[in-house]
């Protein structure tokens, strides 16, 4: 076995200059973390980082949408710019109002079915029908529309979903070259997961790349994790199953049944989240549980 | 320095004779005011020699047969008022607006280029009849000298009053009874013999008529009529009792009041067009020509340290259906910015995008592009506010999102002064920093719990649009649901609360009245939570969304 004596003074070798050794490395420092204005999640993660992508993932009623606004909250107290790009276009601007959301601070973009980029071949003959075949075509290569995000669809479970993905990623692909936003959220939580998984992990990586040594924040909402290694956080939210029992205050005594629907009253929801994977840090999986109210609630 | 007043009598009637050439020969009174009071406001000479005279009431100058009645014509007067500005304007470019009948010159410099004053004064004169107005003209060293002694030519002509020592010329024709040339020095002895009245304009109105008739009415009860009594006063005298309005006055009459003109300025207009020899009918020849158009717009732009917010395209089509190029079609695009900015590359992006999304749908035979201009934004980066978005760059990006999910599904949120659940709308996405002042991350504790309360809130993930539902009641209550469009939404209620009746809007069209259910639903081994809507208009069941 050599000695590391040994090892470094083969470095002297001039056919091996241009390696660095190991201790001479610059250690890339730890990203900073921005608070999710959940004590608890902050307490379990630290906050989310900067520069970073994190997946937030787990089924319906798990408390992903809390999540989500409770985060553009935070950000938008701390004066940031955020940006929601809304596969589904489901954000409810009543909840986003009743979590302190600065609704000023928010670009929302409502993907849809409709209007999507057309088809050459199409496009060409609706145009020489018009008589004025002013190309499309030549204007998107002028305009330097990115064909990066798009992929082949011929496989996708369905054209709705492929267009609203394609919006997706092109959107995000936009916002992410613009700059200048402190919090950028892909909700992709009620597209099918097989549409999602259809992502390919290059797009991840290149979102990653472009989020790096920014201060943007990157969060995905997702039903199930697709990002792979790409993502720094993963956080796992549990299924409304173990939480049943304590949907309401008014259920608790486990008479529930027996009280007619008028006297019920959803106050909040209880969310498991799952510390599932972080790069930050090499740490066994932790989880934590907080409390939800809902606005009428009081 | 020279200074030229051009002064037009009688202003109302004047636009009237403008805009009706005919009725120069006629007795002319201009009427104003609402049905039955309408009174006189103007008359010209003839009509005065017929004894139409201001105040009086429209029916009484109506028992003159000869006399043309004319209501006043604000359009008439601007355009009139516009006229009087091009005709100072085209003599030197310091002119200033005085007032509605009265325009002031600096004559400066121009009696090399333009002649002696004698020449100049008589060639506005007859440039300002030229454009349809009948002007009297005055030269004086100083502006409000030039400005009484115009005015006091309306009340009497030059040659009834002066000898020839007083002018630099002599009167020879009807012409030069209107034009004036006052040598420097012998103001005070030229406006000596004016009525005190020229010291006030007549179109005074409210406060400043009540103000300037009750000291006409002093004046005349000390026994003064005219300016040269006024400028002979003791001066401590007349400011103990008239205080400085007399004071002004008395310096006025005197001729010695000098003041420098506020120049009136043009608006400034930044268009630029090109006609086309042959059609154009694709995007690329079409780009290359609006790129050159915002370049020198937006040097000229620069040049006056300015920037736009609003570009006009203006574009004339081939119109196949009448070829005639008598009736062409025209295409207008509007560009809005939401901030000022200057980039002819960012600008011809932009307008690419508009028309890809908005084509003309016919060759173009002329391109008209015109802009606002604005002043530039001044904006101070802070060392310690968080990043935010170029303009430039964010409103390129906005509009290329538009382009892909169509113009109104990208944006703010503003909620609507409503209940209704839906009650809100899209509005354009400013980056303005300096709107509101971030909170700083406070590490404390309690800070951050009382930050909880309202960060932790349950929310609702809608469905858009609702999802249609079929219920299964039992004793008036969902017992299970089931949603065709989306099959995990499906299953037995195994928690319910409600109903929660909502109604609005029940005084338009659109009322609506709904009851809302919070369900748990179970469907296989998953429990969700969603809000399941009954709209009691339609009689149908929805699912609105989910808790999640």
């Amino acid at each position: 076995m050599r000695s590391s004596r040994g090892v470094e003074g083969s470095l002297d070798d001039p056919r091996l200059a241009s390696i660095t050794p190991a201790s001479q490395l610059t250690i890339r420092p730890a990203p900073e973390m921005a608070s999710t204005g959940i004590p608890a999640l902050d307490a379990l993660t630290g906050g989310l980082p900067r520069g970073c992508l994190t997946e937030l993932c787990g089924p319906a009623s798990s408390g992903r949408t809390t999540v989500l606004l409770a985060v553009l909250a935070a950000a938008t107290r701390r004066g940031e710019f955020c940006a929601l790009i809304d596969a589904s276009d489901t954000l409810d601007p009543h909840s986003a109002v009743a979590t302190d959301v600065d609704l000023d601070r928010l670009l929302w973009v409502r993907c849809n079915e409709i209007s999507p980029p057309r088809r050459r071949d199409t496009e060409k003959e609706e145009n020489q029908k018009k008589g004025c075949p002013i190309s499309r075509t030549s204007l998107a290569r002028e305009v330097g529309i990115s064909s990066q995000s798009t992929f082949d669809f011929d496989h996708a479970p369905s054209r709705q979903s492929e267009q609203r993905l394609e919006q997706v990623l092109r959107a995000t692909d936009l916002l992410l070259e613009s700059g200048g936003f402190g919090l950028i959220v892909l909700d992709l939580a009620d597209l099918p997961p097989q549409a999602a998984r259809r992502i390919p992990l290059t797009t991840w990586f290149r979102f990653r790349r472009a989020v790096e040594h920014k201060p943007t924040l990157l969060l995905a909402i997702e039903q199930q994790p697709i990002a792979g290694s790409c993502s720094t956080l993963l956080l796992q939210l549990g299924v409304l199953s173990t939480q049943y029992p304590v949907l309401s205050s008014h259920a608790r005594s486990g008479d529930q049944h027996l009280q007619p629907a008028h006297a019920q009253l959803l106050t909040g929801l209880n969310i498991n989240m799952e510390l599932t994977h972080s790069r930050l840090e090499r740490k066994p999986a932790r989880a934590v549980a907080f409390e939800t109210k809902t606005a009428w609630a009081g | 320095m020279p200074f030229a007043c051009i002064s037009v009598p009688n202003f109302p009637v004047a636009a009237a004779l403008r805009a009706e050439p005919d009725l120069h020969a006629l007795a002319v009174a201009i009427f104003e005011g609402k049905p039955p009071l309408e009174k006189i406001i103007a008359v010209n000479d003839a009509a005065r020699s017929l004894g139409i005279a201001p105040a009086m009431t429209k029916a009484q100058s109506e028992l003159c047969s000869e006399l043309a009645l004319r209501p006043r014509s604000p359009l008439h007067e601007s355009s009139a008022h516009a006229a009087l500005l091009d005709c100072a304007q085209s003599f030197s470019p310091c002119v200033e607006d005085t007032a509605a009948d009265t325009a002031l010159i600096d004559l400066a410099g121009m009696e090399s280029l333009l002649g002696p004053l004698p020449q100049i004064s008589r060639a506005i004169s007859a440039r300002a009849t030229e454009l349809g107005l009948e002007a009297n003209v005055a030269v004086a060293s100083n502006p409000d000298t030039a400005q009484l002694a115009a005015r006091g030519l309306s009340v009497a002509p030059a040659s009834g009053r002066l000898s020839r020592g007083h002018l630099a010329h002599a009167p020879e024709d009807a012409q030069n009874l209107k034009v004036l040339v006052i040598p420097p020095g012998n103001e005070a002895a030229y406006l000596g013999s004016l009525p005190l009245e020229v010291l006030f304009h007549d179109r005074l109105e409210g406060e400043e008529k009540k103000s300037a008739d009750r000291l006409l009415e002093t004046l005349e009860r000390w026994g003064i009529r005219n300016l040269r009594v006024l400028a002979a006063l003791p001066q401590v005298s007349l400011s103990e009792r008239l205080g400085q309005e007399g004071l002004r006055l008395q310096q006025l009459a005197r001729g010695a009041a000098f003041r420098t003109l506020v120049p009136v300025e043009p608006p400034l207009v930044f268009e630029e067009a090109i006609e086309l020899e042959h059609p154009i009918t694709l995007l690329e020849p079409l780009a290359f020509l609006l790129n050159r158009l915002l370049e020198q717009i937006c040097a000229r732009l620069g040049s006056r340290a300015l920037a736009t917010q609003e570009l006009r395209l203006t574009l004339e089509l081939e119109n196949f259906n009448q070829p005639s190029t008598l009736n062409p079609q025209q295409f207008l695009r509007t560009l809005r910015l939401p901030l000022p900015m200057l980039d002819p590359k960012l600008f011809l992006k932009l307008l690419q995008l508009d028309l890809n999304a908005n084509p003309p749908g016919a060759p173009i035979l002329k391109i008209h592009l015109a802009v606002e201009p604005a002043r530039p934004r001044s904006a101070q980066g802070g060392l310690f506010l968080p990043p935010s978005p170029e303009p430039e760059k964010l409103e390129l990006t906005l509009a290329r999102i538009a382009g892909m999910v169509g113009e109104h599904k990208v944006g703010a949120l503003e909620l609507l002064d409503t209940h209704h659940p839906e009650g809100f709308r899209m509005r354009r996405f400013v980056a303005e920093v300096a709107r509101k002042t971030p909170q700083k991350e406070n590490s404390n504790s309690s800070a951050v719990g009382s930050a909880v309360a309202k960060s932790a809130v349950t929310a609702l993930r809608r469905f858009r649009p609702p999802l249609r539902a079929q219920v299964t009641l039992q004793d008036g209550e969902p017992a299970s649901v089931t949603c065709l469009k989306k099959k995990e939404v499906q299953g037995d209620v195994l928690w319910k609360a409600g109903p929660w009746r909502f109604s609005g809007d029940w005084w338009e069209h659109e009322a609506w009245s709904r009851d809302e259910w919070d369900l748990a639903l179970q469907n296989g081994d998953t429990i969700a939570l969603y809000r399941l809507v009954h709209d009691l208009l339609a009689g149908a069941w929805f699912m609105e969304g989910t808790y999640d």
